[in-house]
Formats: structure tokens, sequence, C-alpha cells
């Protein structure tokens, strides 16, 4: 079993207008030297799969087909293998 | 393929399928202003089946369909009724997304382009005038093209976006229905709620058998409520498609 992290980003050409926010708040808190934060999402699950080579194949498909849109977002993901501890079952 | 619907439809009464997802909320809204106000033919479609009980035009209505998790319209675009309505979209059949229907009609695939979250970050709930850019396809022939509709917008995530070629293309095309405007239907920035590209409104596809609207026409169909300029688009329509 693999456990797959993946991170979703905004396509740089689009406007992050909630990092934008949340810098502005950067400022007030006097932190100055923070710039160009852009905020994106983290997704984690586990691929049952034994064969490393497949379950990327799986993962990037759930990327593909649901979990990123690729018009507006870029994804990265990295899997690491898992075992389960029993009350994880 | 147009041409096929159309003669079938020709002398038949109308008829409407309106989808419920969980989460919808204007799904009463179409159907009120479709069955109750404008006198249609309509029935409900749930989400979990896949029969399109003979209806020749599917409302996506707006909502927060699965709660808006991961994006707007990510995870309706995958309900088993989605695969009825993008295989009678793409045999030529009529399909109106609204708001959040809109944005599912994008994540289908069925229309071209993204809604990111409104500039603003904030939720806008007002009425806007909106241009009429084309007065050819089925949905707004035979509205009188001196007019600027007037209708409710309620979203979040309206903001249109797509590439520079998808623009260029939807421009081609003639793909782009309604912009936000001023009152006398001037086009700038300044009457430009959300940020969408080119205040870009509404779309319809390629065919011309699909409509994306972030605005509500079935918020505005009842003439007790004042405001009626939905039913426009909603007759405009059967108008052209049955008569």
């Amino acid at each position: 079993m693999y456990r797959a992290k993946v991170l979703i980003k905004r396509r740089p050409s689009i406007l992050d207008p909630q990092g934008k926010a949340v810098e502005i708040g950067a400022q007030h808190l006097g932190l100055t030297n923070i710039k160009n934060t852009r905020i994106g999402k983290y997704i984690e699950f586990d691929v049952d799969i034994e064969d490393k080579t497949e379950a990327e194949k799986e993962v990037s498909s759930y990327c593909d087909k649901l979990l990123v849109n690729p018009i507006m977002e870029d994804y990265e993901f990295t899997l690491s293998e898992w075992t389960p501890s029993k009350e994880e079952v | 393929m147009l041409s096929e619907t159309r003669s079938r439809l020709r002398g038949r009464k109308p008829k409407f399928g309106v989808v419920v997802f969980p989460g919808s909320n204007c799904d009463h809204d179409a159907f009120y202003a479709l069955h109750k106000v404008l006198e249609y033919d309509v029935n409900f479609l749930w989400h979990k089946d896949t029969d399109l009980k003979e209806s020749d035009v599917i409302i996506l209505p707006g909502g927060f369909s699965y709660g808006d998790y991961l994006r707007t319209g990510a995870i309706a675009r995958f309900s088993p009724i989605m695969n009825s309505v993008i295989d009678f979209a793409n045999k030529g059949g009529y399909v109106i997304g609204i708001c959040n229907g809109f944005q599912i009609l994008l994540e289908a695939g069925l229309l071209p382009g993204a809604l990111l979250q409104n500039i603003s970050l904030k939720f806008i709930c007002k009425d806007v005038y909106l241009s009429v850019e084309n007065y050819e396809s089925n949905f707004t022939k035979g509205i009188n093209d001196k007019i600027v509709l007037n209708l409710p917008i309620a979203h979040g995530d309206g903001n249109y976006f797509a590439d520079e070629n998808t623009l260029k293309e939807l421009e081609a095309n003639n793909q782009i229905i309604l912009r936000y405007s001023s009152k006398d239907g001037n086009v700038s920035n300044e009457f430009n709620p959300n940020g969408s590209l080119k205040n870009i409104a509404g779309i319809i596809n390629k065919n011309g058998n699909v409509l994306g609207m972030m605005p509500h026409p079935e918020r505005s169909c009842n003439p007790i409520l004042a405001k009626t300029d939905g039913s426009l688009i909603f007759n405009a329509l059967v108008n052209n498609i049955y008569n």
C-alpha cells in the first residue's frame, strides 16, 4: 500500500485573490518580507496497489479526472510505501 | 444534428427536466418558473437516476451541489444523471446550466473554461444588467434586440476564466451570449461584478444547444415579482425549437 500526497497549485497565470487577502494580514502583523502568497490544496489518501508504477497511474488518473482542473490548476504528488496500523484499517 | 432535433420537436408540447443534485437550491425555483408561471411540462430528475423522462430541455439548476467541495460542480459532474445529460447534449439536446449548473457544465467539458472565485472574494447577490451579445442563438433569437436584460446574480465563484485561444474561439464563433453591462448595454470593467474575463456572464457551445450562465433567469419570471426578463430566455428557446 502507498500513501499519496498531492499538492495542487493555481496556475501561475491565474490571479489568487485569496492569497492576496491573506498577505494583507501578514502586512498587518508587520511581516513585511512576505511576498507572493498563493493558496493551494493538499490532499492525501492511500492507494491499495502493490506495484508502484500502477499506483502512480491510479493517482494520476484520480488527479486528472477529478481532483485537479487543468484549466486553472497544476499538481504534483509523492508516493511513499506505507503499512496502516491496526487502528487505521 | 440540431435541425434534426428541431424538426423532431416542432409542434410538440414543451417538456423540461430539472436535475436535482444534493445541495441544489434553485431546483424548485426553476420548476415553479417553468411550470407554474410559464405553464410548461416539467419533471424533476434525480441525480442518481439515468432516465431523462423524455425531456427536451434539461435544466441544471443553481445551488451548492455536493457542498461545492473540491471545486464547484466537480463532483456533481460524475453523478449518474450527468452521463445521460452529456450524451443528450452531444446528440444535440438542449441544456441550460444556471449558476452552479454552469459550473457543472464547465467541469463536464460541455462548455469551455472555468469559473474562479469572485475577484472581491465576496459572495455577490444583486441584480445586474446584461448585454445580449448574440441574437442568433436559439436561446435569444426573437428577444427584442433593444433590450438589456436585468437579472439577479447570486454566487461566490462566477469569475469566468479561459485561456487566450479559447476566448478567441468563443468570440469568433459568437459563443458569448451575455456580458455584464450598464443599464444601456455599455460593457466595461465598471459593470463587471466578479472579475470575469471580457465581462462574460453566459456562453453557448459551438453547436448552440448548450447554454451556461451565471445570472438566474428562473428568479425573474413571475410578474408578481415585477421582473420578468428571465422568461424572455425560456420563451425564446421554446419559440425557436417548438414552433
